[in-house]
């Protein structure tokens, strides 16, 4: 047997299942290295000793009929987890603690698992680095001054790390997939209305999904079974049928259709993305897909449009963090000077920069010609991916325009920082699910991403398409533990 | 001011303004739970006690529409006559207040759920229109208290979130009379609907009061002042009257109107400017992302459509046609839905004239007297009946009527048992009464004969003289009869 | 277009965050360069185009009218920054 937390989601499983491993010794095992790689700044909160507690717990009475029994894992800290403090990245939340659990946390600890802690992020999920968390950068485990990705930076660095056998991020413009690509692992942002978004802290209701990170996809299949439900509490939660995803994986992708968009060959994107591309489109090939090229026509506005509409939506989702009712309050001398100085000194630079975006695009005056113009864009956008899927299952294209970058690289350019999600934010304004995988290393030898883009509520074909692909791959991360003194 | 015919005029030097009034009325739905959270919309709770994890805005947390709102506002609509819009969306109205917890207020901004409609108004010089430009729901914001910390505001949010619809007019409005009009028929159909409680002491009907002024004759609009969140049609009234002649005074002296808020201050009986011109609103109104459009089918109207009862208009036509009671009568009447179905009980086994006048009439004055409700009247529809049956019938006389009305508002007795029980039979035995008469003409043989030789006017003294020695219970009717023989 | 201070300021004052002249500057620098790079939607004519407000492709739901959340002032105030047990407490408002 490989080391714990070397080990897949799957194997955790199996061996929990078959008394070889008990969920204290899995439990215990994550804890530790998650103790040891604190320069990773990947946690916001550890609930370690809890976590210790319920694994023993578990093993007294263990119910192994449970998707997840017994495993340990650490979710981002945009879940609101019941007494258990819940940030979103931001200083504005330092010190609050929901009463009240996300129905997606919810559905994970129904199937046995066990909370290890809460992951860093970029604050309320805005940025592509994790710079902008209030509690710091996160290291990406691949080297050293690297960027994880973002928002879900932590995530993704605690899943390459092996800190967490498999998590759960947020996308509202690329969030999981994106930091996926970076650190070398397997995320997958499901069709809007999939996952509730009821106790997530809120960023852009219309694009924010909850999904599954992990580092592989079967895993992936597997958590996004348990976190995928109906929700009366969220009206954008939708009712259809929810496959059994991991049990109904398959790797027979025989005649299925994949499209390649000539659009998301950007100008200056490097070689060695475009071979990256080139070798999916062979993999598919080689399990028996077919390849059509398609046309995305306005891909080129999808980034503009989301720089509307997401800070349009979070102006107005971030006006209740005013120091009322929970969280960080600055001394004023009224009601408006403690408005005031609270947002100022609460938010971090980019939150401020987004909700001033936001609130400009939605004020008088100039509402139509951006916020409705925006919307406009965004119907043609998904009017793109409708026409594209009358003749094809699924689209290929990468996930990224480049490989992780170094910490700071990009900070004072929030326009070359937005540029990152190109690839990933029209899957979100058209709602549909998207995965990233693995795919291969840069000359630096920083992991690669792949992107599939499926038909709404198709997780099933996405996650069979990755998984031929994954086999086909046979990606390695290479990770040296290099922060483990 | 002068009141030419009914019209309502601002006179100064030689010009004359009219006024133009419009009302947004906020009215509170009638639901258990709020608009879009589970908590409970009971008045007077103790503060923050009816606030759910929605309602105090805490991160993460979703509105989901309670549909007996949505079904009220539907059979408002109905109500005012008004088109339903079978796809209405909710937007946010960002603006930051203490009492506001999300930061925006959920309304319905350029879909509403309901159209334009209509209201009419009886006037004492005949019927008048009034348009109904639009009806949304949105939520209610929280309290701010300003007087119980010397430093400090305190919010409760129990009311946040509660379910209001706005209903706006068109400025279809001209005087204060016009708006009393207005907001009670609007009431009258509500209660009707069972829609809202109309109950103004408790904030479930307030109104934003739209004025503004312009010369008799012209046909543009002057600039507007919007007075908000006016609690009583009497406040309403005075702060137009306030309001209106501000204005006046303004064009007076060749300054203009700023289009502003005001708020009516109720103690100095004067409206004051509410915010600057630089801290103006923009609420930035967009679709709220965390609610799709809502959607409604012929099916889900057609069925609400059965529920409407008759609604005030009909009911009068209704009353006028059927028992002929008079146009004045049928508009009291039908002014709210129990005094119509008291009536309607009162006259299935008695007289329809004789019913009208004393509800109108002796049961309203008592009822007012007492600060009663028709619902809480000790009085009960059947008794009525049976009171008025025994004056139709020459039981009793009218006037013995009266004594045992008060009786019955003691406590709700079977008239037949008081009458009984306190001897105030009317004396209807003509035998009996020639006695009694015989005997007043001959205590009285001068007069009788002062009659006699012409002067007719004292028949009257002879009937009063009969009426006060039968203690009130001749049968004035036979006591004319037979006065006249005798005499 | 160009957004300057004067604009900062009042987004800044809507948006109820303080900036002071250094942080407007810079905001001004960031924005410019933000929608320097929105601007490109106007190489679309969306005249006919309806616009998209959720990708949601259902109805809204109703939920029935039924008290479900008890008191919870405890644990709604218990977050506040200052302390009351009945009430939330903001400094005075200035009208």
């Amino acid at each position: 047997m490989s080391h714990i937390t070397k080990q897949s989601l799957s194997e955790l499983i199996k061996n929990i299942k078959d008394k070889k491993l008990s969920s204290t010794e899995v439990t215990k095992a994550f804890v530790e290295r998650s103790e040891k790689s604190k320069e990773l700044n990947a946690y916001v909160t550890e609930d370690f000793s809890a976590a210790i507690d319920k694994a023993k717990r578990f093993d007294q009475k263990p119910n192994l009929d449970l998707k997840l029994p017994g495993i340990p894992m650490a979710v981002k800290d945009l879940f609101c987890t019941k007494n258990i403090k819940t940030t979103a990245g931001s200083k504005i939340l330092n010190n609050f603690i929901p009463t009240y659990e996300s129905t997606v946390t919810q559905n994970i600890w129904n199937e046995g698992a066990i909370l290890l802690g809460k992951l860093n992020c970029d604050e309320f999920a805005m940025g592509s680095s994790n710079e902008t968390s209030f509690f710091g950068n996160v290291q990406n485990p691949i080297d050293k001054d690297l960027v994880p990705g973002g928002s879900s930076g932590g995530s993704s660095s605690a899943v390459a790390a092996q800190l967490t056998p498999i998590t759960i991020g947020t996308d509202t413009g690329g969030s999981i997939r994106q930091p996926a690509s970076f650190t070398g692992i397997v995320g997958l942002k499901p069709t809007y209305g999939s996952c509730s978004r009821y106790g997530i802290v809120a960023f852009a209701s219309s694009l924010d999904q909850a999904g599954p990170m992990a580092q592989n996809v079967k895993d992936c299949a597997l958590l996004h079974e348990v976190i995928s439900s109906y929700d009366e509490k969220d009206s954008t939660s939708i009712d259809f049928k929810r496959n059994n995803y991991s049990k109904e994986l398959t790797n027979n992708i025989k005649g299925k259709k994949i499209g390649i968009p000539k659009e998301y060959r950007v100008d200056g994107m490097p070689k060695e993305i475009e071979d990256l591309w080139k070798k999916g489109i062979d993999y598919v090939k080689d399990c028996g897909a077919e390849i059509i090229d398609i046309s995305l026509p306005h891909t080129n506005y999808a980034l503009p449009t989301y720089y509307i509409v997401a800070p349009a939506e979070a102006s107005s989702n971030l006006a209740r963090y005013d120091g009322v009712k929970y969280g960080f309050r600055a001394d004023g001398e009224n009601l408006i000077d403690m408005y005031e100085k609270t947002r100022s000194e609460g938010f971090g630079a980019e939150v401020q920069r987004r909700i001033m975006i936001g609130t400009y695009v939605l004020s008088s005056g100039y509402y139509d010609a951006y916020y409705l113009k925006a919307q406009k864009v965004r119907k043609l956008i998904k009017n793109d991916f409708d026409e594209a899927y009358k003749k094809v299952d699924a689209i290929l294209t990468p996930s990224t325009p480049s490989s992780a970058f170094k910490i700071g690289e990009k900070t004072n350019d929030p326009v070359s920082m937005y540029l990152n999600d190109i690839f990933t934010v029209p899957v979100n304004l058209a709602g549909l699910p998207g995965i990233s995988i693995p795919a291969g290393h840069d000359a630096k030898g920083y992991p690669l991403g792949l992107q599939i883009i499926g038909k709404a509520f198709d997780e099933q074909n996405l996650l069979n398409i990755a998984y031929a692909m994954e086999e086909k791959i046979n990606f390695k991360n290479k990770i040296t533990d290099w922060w483990i003194k | 001011m002068s009141k030419d015919k009914s019209e309502y005029l601002i006179n100064r030097k030689d010009n004359q303004y009219e006024v133009v009034i419009g009302l947004e009325v906020h009215a509170q739905v009638t639901s258990e739970s709020k608009l879009f959270s589970t908590s409970s919309t009971k008045f007077g709770a103790e503060p923050n006690t009816q606030v759910s994890l929605v309602d105090a805005a805490l991160p993460g947390m979703l509105p989901v529409i309670n549909e007996y709102c949505v079904k009220q506002a539907i059979k408002t609509g109905i109500g005012l006559k008004a088109k339903i819009n079978k796809r209405s969306v909710f937007d946010r109205k960002n603006y930051f207040y203490a009492d506001l917890p999300q930061g925006y207020q959920i309304s319905q901004f350029k879909d509403p759920i309901v159209g334009e409609g209509k209201v009419i108004l009886d006037m004492p010089d005949g019927q008048k229109e009034v348009g109904i430009e639009r009806l949304h729901l949105e939520q209610d914001a929280g309290k701010s208290i300003h007087d119980l910390d010397p430093k400090n505001t305190l919010v409760d949010l129990n009311r946040s979130g509660v379910a209001l619809m706005e209903i706006v007019s068109k400025p279809d409005l001209r005087s204060p009379d016009e708006v009393n009009a207005y907001v009670k028929k609007l009431r009258s159909i509500m209660r009707y609907l069972g829609t809202c409680d109309g109950n103004m002491q408790e904030g479930s009907l307030r109104a934003d009061v739209n004025v503004s002024v312009r010369k008799k004759g012209t046909k543009e609009f002057g600039t507007r002042c919007e007075i908000k969140n006016v609690n009583s049609i009497k406040f309403m009234q005075m702060a137009i009257e306030y309001e209106a002649n501000r204005q006046v005074d303004l064009l007076e002296e060749g300054q203009s109107i700023d289009q502003e808020t005001r708020l009516f201050d109720t103690k100095k009986n004067e409206t004051r400017s509410m915010r600057s011109k630089e801290d103006a609103h923009d609420y930035r109104y967009f679709p709220d992302p965390d609610l799709l459009p809502l959607e409604i089918s012929d099916d889900f109207i057609e069925k609400l459509k059965l529920e409407i009862p008759e609604l005030p208009d009909e009911k009068k036509k209704r009353f006028i046609e059927k028992f002929k009671v008079s146009p004045y009568e049928a508009t009291i009447l039908v002014s709210d839905n129990e005094t119509s179905n008291y009536f309607e009980n009162v006259i299935k086994k008695s007289d329809v004239k004789l019913a009208t006048n004393w509800i109108i009439g002796e049961l309203f004055a008592a009822l007012n007297e007492k600060n009663l409700e028709i619902t809480e009247s000790p009085i009960s529809a059947g008794n009525l009946s049976k009171l008025i049956n025994l004056i139709k019938d020459g039981t009793i006389s009218g006037k013995i009527a009266k004594t045992v009305f008060e009786h019955m508002m003691e406590g709700d007795k079977d008239p037949k048992k008081i009458v009984e029980e306190k001897g105030l039979k009317q004396e209807s035995d003509p035998k009996a009464l020639e006695a009694l008469i015989d005997k007043v003409i001959d205590d009285n043989r001068e007069k009788a004969t002062e009659y006699k030789s012409g002067k007719v006017k004292l028949f009257g003294f002879f009937v009063g003289q009969v009426m006060k020695v039968s203690g009130g219970k001749a049968n004035p009717q036979l006591v004319n009869e037979i006065l006249k023989k005798k005499l | 277009m160009s957004i300057d201070l004067k604009t900062i300021k009042h987004i800044s004052k809507l948006s109820r965050i303080s900036v002071d002249e250094n942080k407007a500057e810079k905001l001004a620098g960031d924005l410019n360069s933000i929608f320097e790079f929105i601007e490109k939607l106007n190489e679309l004519n969306t005249g006919n185009v309806e616009p998209l407000t959720s990708v949601a492709e259902t109805t809204l739901k109703l939920r029935s009218d039924k008290v479900k959340s008890k008191n919870l002032r405890e644990q709604i105030i218990k977050n506040s920054p200052q302390e009351n047990e009945d009430y939330f407490v903001v400094p005075k408002v200035i009208e």
